[in-house]
């Protein structure tokens, strides 16, 4: 393999784990916020030990999620030097404003949130962790619009051998990164009120703690329907933007080959690159595809045979994870729906098979994030910068074979290994109560 | 106003500032399992940086993000050129950081003797590193119109080693002083004893720098041609002497201080040598980053300069208010009513 490959091997690896606890942060800071919340302006205790327990859990899967963050940032330069040097003048910019304005934030008032039960007033303690959820989200935010601008640069020209930026301000409103910022974000809330539901579901099915965890899996039952609905609606119009700014991408999401006007959505279809056509195709529904991409069911959809080869991104892990990421989000409405209505009637405990349901759903939302993410970079491919620079370009010119494969074995190695540990203490703590957590930590302290 | 030079300066302030507060995490990591002898010591000197690591890592991502928008030229070619040590860096940073959250969730000594030995190396080899890469960055990297001709064991030369020991034993006594002020009874006594031994080695190795840095760089020519910046060293070298008398005299908070202004009088010699380049070429100067020949575009330094004009004072304020809440010292009595601590 080459020091392209590699590369590209490496940031997948390293930005994939990385993703494997953003999601959960960027929901949970929210749904910790709302449960102190309650707690403050009820004085009840129960959301004071909602707001610890969850908060635990919080920390855990916070701590990994930080430093693997450091590992892209370094990255860029490290195995994407080219990259770097030739869009930093715009690419550089949210980077460093993101590090400025949320990083800062969260990282300072999660240190007050974890340590300041005692330390600063209640009112203060509730307002750090807000200012912790809403930090994080807009971390979220400056991200996606720098990696919205890889998807479709805007507010540039190419001058003196690279890009530089003329318009800060379309940076900003580039619907692309707005549009994906809002699915991520909710995408991010679905994870988090499924990770809650089903833990408290575990522990209901053994009837522990069970005020406790019914009113945990109540409000993330709501909290999960609400992001699972706005995942999909925001969804639709980030996959319409993408029809009009990727076509390619788009294409490949859909396996259309041919260009054709009142497309059909085909709900069974099997991609084969090879041959550049469709194995299979089903259960066409007349004119849809080119309503969902255009809002008009006459509008013509771009096929990939109408570009260039060298231009096409791989379809088949395009096309597969696009379907699979819809099917679960439309599942994760149906659940969320079922969850909230049987949790609102009280009916929840008679339905132990849906509890375990909800145990098993844990990893899907995870799942779906990843996929998502597989259609936005695979799918640009073969751009780094949409239609600027390809990927090809981008690498390093001064690093070597030996030195990627070393820090991609290491990289493999560090992060399977801390993830390992990490994911085993989430689910020893998920499984201990509430109480069962307060009391061992305060075993640990006398000794 | 040149906004090429006020990115220099910001530049410069915002390492300064990463190595004065992560120095005390990292001097402190380093001495972990020397000073802490019981697990309650141990537990205390976590603690007693616990609630303010993770904001002061972040002065090195936005060290890291400054470098890529203001001088991405400098920021390719640092990082790709530096591409082991960097990698070695950031497995240090990332264990560092979940052995902090780790360690106390299990109760086996097994298991925290393992995090406890993984804090010391993974606060070793980043302080290590950072004094090894600055000390070749002053010295100049050899680099021309081919690119790079370095390594990871050309970088291991005479200079750098010498920078990697200083760095070690800056972080070493800010790390000891921190752990002086914050912590109570025997443990703040014997890190008291090891800022003192550090001290002596310390100024041993800061003559050995400043006398090395005359043969190996260029750094003194900027200090020639306007000797009123001259100052800066001056300052340092003051600073760390006063330690010592501070020391002497129970000065505790003053010593620590005084460890602080070390820390940035070291960073800002090495950057005030180094203008108007970032990165020189020890080969031929034609080859040199400059802040000139590497900055990003007027507009974009604009849009950059705002914003942190902005929002770095911002920062500063909330952090001080956060070190306010979190001032007082840590003990084995304060961690015991505390569910929340590490």
């Amino acid at each position: 393999m080459d020091v392209l490959t590699l590369s590209r091997l490496q940031f997948a690896v390293t930005s994939m784990f990385h993703f494997i606890f953003v999601p959960l942060t960027l929901g949970l800071s929210v749904l910790v916020a709302l449960m102190e919340t309650r707690y403050v302006m009820s004085g009840d205790e129960l959301y004071k030990r909602m707001a610890k327990f969850w908060g635990k859990l919080f920390l855990i899967n916070f701590a990994l999620g930080i430093v693997t963050g450091i590992t892209l940032e370094f990255q860029f330069g490290m195995n994407w030097a080219e990259y770097s040097r030739y869009v930093g003048d715009i690419f550089g910019a949210p980077l460093a404003i993101e590090a400025t304005v949320a990083f800062f934030l969260e990282s300072v008032f999660i240190g007050v949130w974890a340590f300041g039960w005692n330390k600063v007033s209640r009112r203060v303690h509730l307002l750090s962790i807000w200012i912790v959820a809403m930090a994080t989200n807009l971390s979220g935010l400056w991200i996606l619009l720098a990696n919205g601008w890889m998807q479709h640069p805007v507010g540039y020209v190419l001058r003196n051998g690279r890009a530089e930026m003329v318009d800060f301000m379309a940076l900003l409103t580039n619907p692309f990164g707005l549009l994906k910022f809002g699915h991520q974000i909710v995408s991010g809330y679905t994870v988090a009120g499924f990770f809650v539901m089903g833990v408290s579901a575990w522990h209901l099915l053994r009837a522990r703690n069970r005020v406790f965890f019914k009113t945990s899996f109540g409000m993330a039952a709501a909290f999960a329907l609400g992001a699972s609905i706005m995942v999909a609606v925001i969804g639709d119009f980030h996959a319409a933007d993408v029809a009009k700014t990727q076509p390619a991408k788009f294409a490949a999401m859909e396996a259309v080959w041919e260009s054709c006007t009142n497309a059909p959505l085909h709900l069974i279809a099997y991609p084969d690159e090879k041959n550049q056509c469709n194995l299979v195709t089903g259960l066409p529904i007349p004119g849809l595809l080119s309503f969902l991409a255009f809002h008009d069911s006459s509008a013509t959809i771009k096929g990939l045979n109408s570009f260039p080869k060298e231009d096409r991104p791989p379809v088949l892990p395009v096309f597969l994870s696009f379907r699979l990421m819809v099917g679960l989000g439309s599942y994760f409405i149906l659940v969320a729906a079922a969850a909230l209505f049987l949790s609102r009637s009280g009916m929840l405990e008679k339905y132990p098979l849906f509890l375990r349901l909800l145990v098993y759903s844990i990893p899907l939302p995870y799942i779906a994030n990843q996929l998502g993410w597989i259609v936005s970079e695979v799918g640009r491919q073969p751009w780094i910068v949409y239609g600027i620079m390809r990927t090809s370009d981008a690498v390093s010119k001064s690093i070597s074979v030996s030195q990627v494969v070393g820090s991609l074995v290491g990289f493999t190695l560090l992060y399977g290994l801390l993830g390992f540990v990490d994911i085993y203490l989430l689910a020893k703590f998920a499984r201990k109560g509430p109480e069962e957590i307060t009391l061992a930590a305060a075993g640990a302290n006398s000794k | 106003m040149d906004l090429h030079i006020v990115w220099f300066v910001l530049w410069g302030v915002l390492w300064g500032v990463y190595f004065m507060l992560d120095g005390f995490v990292l001097g402190a990591g380093m001495l972990h399992r020397v000073l802490g002898e019981t697990d309650e010591d141990r537990r205390v000197i976590i603690n007693s940086f616990g609630p303010v690591w993770d904001g002061n890592e972040v002065w090195l991502v936005t060290a890291g993000g400054a470098t890529l928008a203001a001088f991405p030229t400098a920021y390719a070619l640092m990082f790709s050129y530096l591409y082991t040590p960097l990698l070695l860096l950031l497995f240090g940073l990332i264990v560092r950081g979940v052995s902090f959250e780790f360690r106390g969730k299990e109760d086996g000594a097994l298991w925290r003797g393992c995090w406890d030995w993984a804090i010391v190396g993974s606060s070793l080899v980043p302080a290590l590193l950072f004094g090894v890469a600055f000390g070749n960055i002053f010295a100049g990297l050899p680099m021309d119109q081919a690119g790079y001709h370095g390594s990871l064991i050309y970088l291991l030369n005479p200079y750098g080693i010498v920078c990697g020991v200083l760095f070690v034993l800056l972080f070493l006594q800010h790390g000891a002083l921190y752990l002086v002020v914050k912590t109570t009874g025997e443990l703040s006594r014997s890190a008291e004893g090891a800022a003192r031994v550090i001290w002596i080695l310390l100024l041993l190795v800061a003559v050995g720098f400043l006398v090395s840095s005359y043969f190996s760089t260029k750094l003194y020519d900027n200090y020639l041609a306007a000797p009123i910046v001259a100052l800066v060293p001056l300052l340092a070298v003051a600073a760390l002497l006063s330690i010592r008398v501070f020391l002497a005299k129970g000065a505790h908070l003053a010593a620590f201080a005084a460890s602080c202004a070390t820390i940035l009088g070291v960073v800002f010699t090495g950057v005030i040598g180094l203008f108007p380049n970032l990165i020189p070429s020890s080969l031929d100067p034609a080859f040199s980053l400059s802040i000139y020949n590497s900055s990003s575009s007027a507009y974009t330094l604009r849009i950059m300069t705002v914003v942190a004009f902005i929002f770095v004072p911002i920062v500063i304020g909330y952090k001080i208010w956060v070190y306010r809440i979190f001032r007082g010292r840590v003990s084995g009595a304060s961690l015991a009513g505390d569910h929340e601590a590490y």
